[in-house]
């Protein structure tokens, strides 16, 4: 792979489908929920799976797994608004929180009785989770943290790109001769699509017959976090971030000046968090959170795939590099060249006179 | 406690560099390293090594000079070492990959019987995250992923307690021997190894596994072979279509320039201008109770 040249298909092969694989119809998203709260990916996923099925002429369905109850009767209707045509709902005391076992076993059998041709979960702590483990013992292909998804015309395969390389580079993988294809993406990499109340489905209620005895791991407590005086980034409409185009760390508080000004989030690149200039959950990347603000000023920051990635549906991005070349003049939409040591200090100073502070 | 963990030797991310005319992979230099994230998994084994006893295997999937990794982690402290090598494992997924790991834990299996697999959280050149959760299934191991501390360990009850990140939260989750861990970043120190530990990681002998010391029992189910996934495309990032607007920045006069930059930005972007104005009200109502 080391002399691969990019920007040409490197072999393209062909699906060749048999036997039951040409069974495998519909599009699926896990709707997933933690004590009765659905995770809003779930609702970016049904926007993209509904734009997938449409495209492929099939059905789109939503998983709604949990403890029987009225809250998995309203994730039916709340994925049915967000697109859904059909639910399956699996319900079982022993569902009630995340536990690899049950879950793995639960969906493995909904896969197996109702063969979906594309399968997409939430790239989150649970999806991963659960995801790696349903590849695994359906033995079929899984994609990561995948920042576009699309289907093939000709074969009608599931195009699945991401980032490669530590994120220096994108790739596309396809699952040929498996069953179904398997992606996870990222929260706030897809858009959130508008809900529309008055749509309904298809309800089918599938039991699991799982018996809360024969799970072993069992859940003895829950430590809900603290979200107070946490970065909100996902949702800020207004981001600052620095790089290591800053020079040093000290220069970092001209990042957190120009923030303030404007009442925007701190964020940063994987460089200013490795050489320490600030905390790691201020990472905005693919290893770091996904944003999609109004404004992103990005203060000397070169702008790697890595980066990009997770900011690049910004409605405004604003560079400010001193390198000419640096590749993220390629997709801002309003570059200076110059040295953020004296940039920063001007932009706080212009947007506190149109704000009317200080 | 037979403990076993598995790690790999990744390029060090911070040195890739894409060649700038053919947007391909410059590889030359760039030195390799254990992936950073096995550095808990690694700690964490030790951890419970010392305090129940025990040894701590390390093994990796790669090619022969991926020893260089396996000799890094005795020199930590891990006591024993397997290379699994073999030319028909490469180009495999983490599908095929699971798979010859968990034939060669159930091999090691085989010599005493194994309590824990330790894996990272993920690796920084793949960022899946589903070789853990794929050697867990194959081996019907317990498996707890994102663990940020191992709160006990019950050698004679055979069973574990560990906290565990959730979306939202920790949970705290007790299971039974065999478990499979996947260790979270941040959680602990890797040690600096000790004299004595240096001495023996130099000299050590590396046990080399084939296909068949590995105890593989499936050919078409590793490499490329076994591997359900394709990369078809690699390509680099495509610029926006309309290029960046240049704001010509004079050092002698810089704020003439920002000012300039705001005025193209609300006039063309009316959303950031919306939010500006919603932070203006913001702070004006703030003002109000200050």
């Amino acid at each position: 792979m080391s002399n691969a040249k990019t920007d040409k298909p490197i072999k393209k092969r062909k699906v060749k489908l048999e036997g039951d694989l040409l069974n495998y119809k519909g599009v699926w998203v896990l709707v997933e929920s933690e004590r009765g709260h659905v995770h809003p990916v779930s609702w970016e996923l049904m926007g993209q799976g509904r734009l997938l099925a449409d495209q492929l002429g099939v059905e789109l369905c939503g998983v709604v797994m949990g403890a029987p109850g009225p809250e998995l009767q309203a994730q039916c209707e709340a994925a049915f608004a967000y697109g859904a045509d059909r639910c399956y709902r699996v319900a079982s005391p022993v569902l009630a929180d995340y536990r690899n076992v049950p879950y793995t076993q639960a969906l493995t059998d909904l896969v197996n009785q109702f063969k979906p041709e594309i399968m997409l979960l939430g790239a989150t702590t649970l999806g991963r989770d659960l995801a790696g483990s349903v590849a695994t013992t359906l033995k079929t292909g899984l994609t990561a943290d995948c920042t576009e998804l699309a289907i093939d015309p000709e074969d009608r395969c599931l195009l699945s790109t991401r980032p490669t390389f530590g994120g220096s580079l994108l790739c596309t993988i396809v699952t040929l001769n498996y069953r179904p294809q398997m992606a996870t993406v990222r929260h706030r990499v897809m858009p959130m699509p508008e809900a529309q109340p008055e749509r309904s489905g298809l309800i089918v209620d599938v039991d699991p017959h799982l018996v809360e005895t024969d799970v072993i791991t069992k859940i003895l407590d829950f430590v809900p976090d603290d979200q107070s005086g946490k970065p909100q980034l996902p949702y800020a409409e207004m981001i600052v971030s620095g790089g290591k185009g800053l020079g040093k760390a000290e220069n970092f508080k001209l990042v957190w000046d120009l923030a303030k000004t404007l009442g925007a989030e701190v964020g940063a690149s994987r460089a200013a968090i490795h050489a320490g200039w600030i905390a790691a959950d201020r990472q905005v990347g693919q290893t770091g959170k996904t944003v999609r603000p109004a404004l992103y000023i990005a203060a000397g920051i070169s702008g790697a795939i890595q980066h990009r990635v997770g900011m690049e549906a910004s409605d405004c991005i604003i560079a400010i590099n001193n390198d000419p070349s640096a590749p993220i003049f390629d997709f801002a939409h309003y570059a200076i060249v110059g040295d953020c040591v004296q940039v920063l200090p001007a932009l706080r100073k212009t947007f506190a006179a149109y704000l009317g502070k200080p | 406690m037979n403990i076993v963990v598995c790690i790999k030797q990744v390029p060090d991310s911070t040195h890739i560099r894409v060649h700038p005319v053919t947007n391909t992979i410059m590889r030359q230099g760039v030195p390799a390293v254990i992936n950073p994230y096995d550095l808990f998994a690694i700690e964490a084994a030790l951890q419970i090594r010392d305090t129940h006893g025990g040894k701590v295997t390390v093994i990796t999937m790669g090619p022969p000079p991926a020893a260089v990794a396996l000799r890094k982690a005795l020199a930590y402290g891990c006591d024993e070492a397997v290379l699994i090598t073999d030319k028909i494992f490469s180009g495999a997924d983490t599908l095929a990959t699971s798979y010859v790991l968990a034939s060669a834990i159930a091999t090691l299996g085989k010599e005493q019987p194994v309590d824990l697999v330790f894996t990272g959280k993920q690796t920084i050149d793949g960022d899946t995250a589903q070789v853990g959760p794929g050697i867990a299934k194959r081996l019907n191991l317990e498996l707890l992923t994102y663990v940020s501390k191992i709160v006990a360990v019950n050698r004679e009850a055979g069973k574990i307690q560990v906290e565990r990140r959730a979306e939202g939260g920790v949970q705290l989750l007790e299971t039974r021997l065999p478990a499979l861990i996947t260790m979270l970043e941040g959680t602990n120190e890797i040690r600096f190894g000790s004299a004595p530990d240096m001495f023996r990681a130099a000299r050590a002998e590396i046990r080399t596994w084939d296909r068949e010391s590995a105890g593989i029992e499936d050919l078409k189910k590793v490499g490329l072979k076994g591997s359900p996934t394709v990369v078809s495309r690699v390509f680099g990032p495509t610029p926006r279509a309309e290029k960046a607007q240049q704001i010509a920045f004079d050092p002698a006069a810089p704020q003439a320039a920002t000012d300039a930059l705001l005025e193209k930005v609300l006039a063309e972007i009316p959303k950031v201008g919306k939010e500006l104005e919603r932070h203006k009200v913001e702070a004006g109502a703030g003002a109000n109770h200050e």
